[in-house]
């Protein structure tokens, strides 16, 4: 069948495997360890908003205590590495279910929430979150958790100071973030989402019901950012509440998408690529003294693009889905 | 526990309580009249602590004295919020209730930084002023003065909100929080309502942030832990509700103490949200929300 | 024959106005019925009740025997009533043949069952020239035609259609009668609110004609015309008959 449609998802596929291969050969010439992490941490970031766009961009849901499903995901296959051995690959799953189990839990009774008090819901039960695990002890509290270095291997997700392996399976997370958005996008549940933002009343006329779908693409969205946690705790080796099941981290899950495109599938990226290393730069060079300046930076952009460009920078590229202009 | 215990916990909650329902009736004030939620509360009210702790510095002169010049200024720098920013935020045809929510959000961060890169990231405090250290001993309660002072000043500040509803300025704001779009048929402008909205909220912050200068330690990071309780405290009274911020504010500072001394000090809020949730299942307007 | 769908002693009220009072009447499977009635007469509160946007106070709808009424606008659409609305609700961020789609989607889970669906629904409804075109740059005409296909596409028994002549040009109208009677060709029976008597009485096998919220009568377009209850209630007391 050849359409419209059919014919855009087909150049978004081959763009997509255009980039792929490019990200394949990013990182090669490079080898200092910044500029390396640095790559890891935009693809992680990306991945993380790509997750996150699934319930709040398409689904319109705006979560902003995304980094619940983060940290749980990091906890969940931390301890099972740390306690019992268990291999990251397998520890991701249950991030991944854990985390999506969650999703489901917050989603139920807060997706009749319209709008602002969903948002500050998701921050309350992040913030419940966060209290909880700062003080449970067992699972070492406002200490963390360490992960143990066993020696070299992509069983256990760990090398000594090569940063290229974990860079490739950052961009294999990536890979896998953007084909969920891409296949629900075209999707029974994309286009039921898209009616129901344009048009509620004539969506039901039509026998579109959201309340199943909305439950999904929180699971999804909940379980990928999941285990975007797992891998990152093993990338940093260290896990702790304030790094991983904080407010500010639930901003920075969902800014790339925002900055990038709402609701768009390359948004994510795009708004990564933009914010993560203006963020990491004006740390380095402007906020290592805690002079403030990169928040006030950071602060202006996201007011900036938010009241320039709501549709995001992704619509600098097109002219519209259909030829006509956003 | 003894009846002091009991009575100490008791008051000290409700003196925070005080503090917490005025903060959110600002945000309630907002909210009501516009469906915005503004997420730079918090950091409005750093903003008016750091004022008030600067004019300190600078004059040597009691926060409390400076009350009305804070309150003045910060009517002032909602104003200014409203025409710069939140104006133009609800003129976007595009995903209006995102855009709002970061832009927001945007000059949240930006304030915080912008009290770093001036105040730098240490804690400050105003010492040595008339009431600091001194506190008023009932029987075998300890009730702090500048914490007492407070929680009056609050409770003034309540019965003045009460008082400007009662105006024909507080008339239009209702007027035009029940329905904004019809308001310009009988002579309200609204843009100029919005404008005095904000002002009006920004400086009950100042209030606020004045009085709470006087006990508590100010720093660029002071405003997010507010921030998240007036939400709290605005989404459980109900947006747009002026006793329900009281009520509501009362309660999550009642919670907040009895947590502390029941469980541990570091999860004291743990009890006002899961109160919040609670009551948000079963009464999403919140107690008193008409929204 | 048994009837398709039965209104039973159907009652509304909206804040103490009796929108619709003790209404009763059936349709029956493959007929086209005209409602019609002076301005606020109850009609598009009738149709509101029917496709499920609504609950009456009193009274029952059935279809196909089956109890619908109270059920809500999605359980409705899923049994098989499909509607379109008196102002043109497109999906405007979306193509005609998204729109058409999201109809599709009604029955069928896969994206390529829905296209193949759609492409046959525009091909149908003439729209298929205009299948990539964004929703909201169509005239008038086609978004009513949009709005047909769209019902359309959920594989209704039955169509309601609110006032979708009114206000189109003559040619444009023809027009739509010609999509009208194809449907009907098709086996889908039709209700439809109208204005326009020499548009629709033509079309229609029967008609009922409410007045102030009540039926005022049923009947063959013949019979409807010469009724002097009819006449005075849309013209005034001055052309009644005799």
């Amino acid at each position: 069948m050849q359409n419209a449609i059919t014919l855009r998802r087909r150049r978004e596929l081959i763009t997509a495997a255009i980039l792929l291969v490019l990200l394949i050969v990013l990182p090669l010439p490079f080898h200092d360890p910044y500029t390396r992490n640095l790559m890891i941490l935009t693809l992680l970031y990306a991945a993380l908003a790509q997750s996150w766009n699934i319930l709040g961009g398409t689904c319109g849901q705006i979560s902003l205590g995304h980094s619940l499903y983060f940290g749980v995901g990091a906890y969940v296959s931390t301890l099972l590495f740390v306690w019992h051995g268990v291999p990251p690959w397998f520890g991701m799953l249950a991030a991944a279910a854990v985390a999506g189990l969650l999703a489901l839990l917050v989603g139920w009774p807060c997706f009749r929430l319209s709008g602002h008090y969903y948002a500050i819901a998701t921050v309350v039960v992040q913030e419940i979150a966060y209290l909880l695990f700062l003080n449970w002890d067992y699972i070492g509290g406002a200490s963390g958790v360490y992960v143990p270095f066993h020696g070299q291997s992509w069983m256990n997700l760990q090398f000594r100071t090569a940063k290229l392996p974990y860079f490739y399976v950052m961009l294999g997370f990536f890979a896998l973030t953007w084909i969920a958005a891409w296949l629900i996008e075209g999707s029974r549940w994309g286009f039921s989402w898209r009616a129901v933002k344009d048009d509620v009343i004539a969506a039901r006329s039509l026998g579109v019901r959201v309340f199943p779908s909305k439950m999904a693409a929180a699971a999804i969205s909940g379980g990928l950012t999941g285990v975007g946690g797992a891998i990152f705790a093993q990338f940093v080796g260290y896990i702790d509440p304030d790094s991983i099941l904080s407010g500010p981290l639930s901003i920075l899950i969902a800014l790339p998408a925002v900055l990038g495109g709402v609701g768009t599938l390359w948004g994510p990226l795009l708004g990564a690529v933009v914010l993560i290393p203006l963020r990491e730069l004006s740390s380095t060079f402007l906020g290592s003294s805690g002079s403030g300046v990169d928040l006030m930076l950071y602060g202006a952009l996201i007011m900036v693009v938010a009241l320039m460009r709501p549709q995001g920078l992704v619509s600098l590229f097109q002219r519209g889905r259909n030829g006509s202009a956003s | 526990m003894t009846f002091d215990q009991i009575m100490q916990v008791a008051l000290s909650g409700l003196l925070m309580g005080l503090i917490y329902a005025l903060v959110a009736a600002g945000l309630s004030l907002i909210f009501g009249l516009m469906d915005v939620v503004n997420f730079a509360h918090g950091e409005l009210m750093m903003v008016a602590m750091y004022a008030a702790f600067t004019l300190w510095q600078v004059s040597g002169l009691d926060p409390m004295i400076m009350l009305p010049l804070v309150a003045l200024l910060m009517f002032g720098l909602g104003m200014a919020v409203y025409r710069l920013l939140i104006a133009r935020a609800l003129a976007v045809r595009f995903n209006k209730g995102m855009v709002q929510i970061f832009v927001t959000f945007g000059l949240a961060i930006f304030i915080r930084g912008a009290a770093q890169m001036v105040f730098g990231g240490e804690f400050r405090a105003v010492t040595g002023t008339v009431l600091a250290d001194r506190s008023w001993h009932l029987g075998g309660i300890f009730l702090p003065l500048p914490q007492l002072a407070a929680g009056f000043v609050c409770l003034l500040a309540f019965g003045a909100l009460f008082l400007i509803g009662r105006t024909e300025f507080g008339r239009a704001l209702e007027a035009t929080r029940e329905d904004r779009d019809a308001v310009a048929l009988i002579g309200i402008d609204r843009d100029r309502i919005f404008s005095l909205g904000w002002g009006l909220g920004a400086a009950t912050l100042g209030v606020a942030g004045v009085m709470l200068a006087g006990f508590y330690y100010v720093s660029p990071n002071v405003g997010a832990n507010f921030a998240l309780i007036a939400y709290v405290t605005v989404a459980l009274g109900g947006f747009g509700s002026l006793m329900g911020a009281l009520v509501a504010g009362l309660l999550i500072g009642e919670v907040e103490a009895v947590t502390a001394q029941l469980l541990e000090p570091s999860l004291k809020q743990v009890g006002m949200f899961a109160i919040y949730l609670a009551v948000l299942m079963f009464r999403p307007r919140g107690l008193f929300g008409k929204i | 024959m048994a009837a398709l769908l039965e209104i039973r002693n159907l009652s509304k009220s909206f804040g103490g106005v009796a929108a619709n009072v003790d209404i009763s009447f059936d349709v029956a499977p493959g007929e086209i019925l005209g409602l019609l009635g002076p301005n606020g007469a109850g009609k598009t509160s009738l149709f509101n009740s029917i496709s499920g946007e609504v609950t009456p106070d009193v009274g029952e709808i059935l279809l196909e025997g089956r109890r619908i009424s109270g059920l809500g606008p999605v359980a409705c659409a899923m049994a098989g009533i499909a509607r379109t609305f008196q102002v043109v609700r497109s999906f405007d961020s979306m193509s005609v043949r998204e729109n058409v789609m999201v109809g599709a989607f009604t029955r069928l889970g896969s994206t390529r069952a829905a296209m193949a669906q759609a492409d046959e629904t525009m091909e149908f409804c003439g729209l298929t020239r205009r299948a990539d075109a964004p929703a909201h740059m169509l005239s008038p005409a086609e978004k009513r035609r949009l709005e047909v296909a769209r019902a359309l596409a959920t594989g209704p028994k039955i169509l309601l259609l609110d006032e979708m002549l009114t206000g189109l040009t003559p040619t444009e109208a023809q027009e739509g009668v010609a999509l009208v009677r194809a449907v009907q060709a098709r086996g889908i029976t039709i209700l439809m609110v109208e204005h326009v008597m020499e548009v629709v009485l033509p079309l229609v096998s029967r008609a009922i004609v409410l007045n102030l919220g009540r039926v005022l009568t049923i009947g063959t377009p013949a019979e409807i015309v010469k009724h002097p209850e009819v006449i005075r209630a849309y013209l005034g007391d001055r052309y009644a008959a005799g």
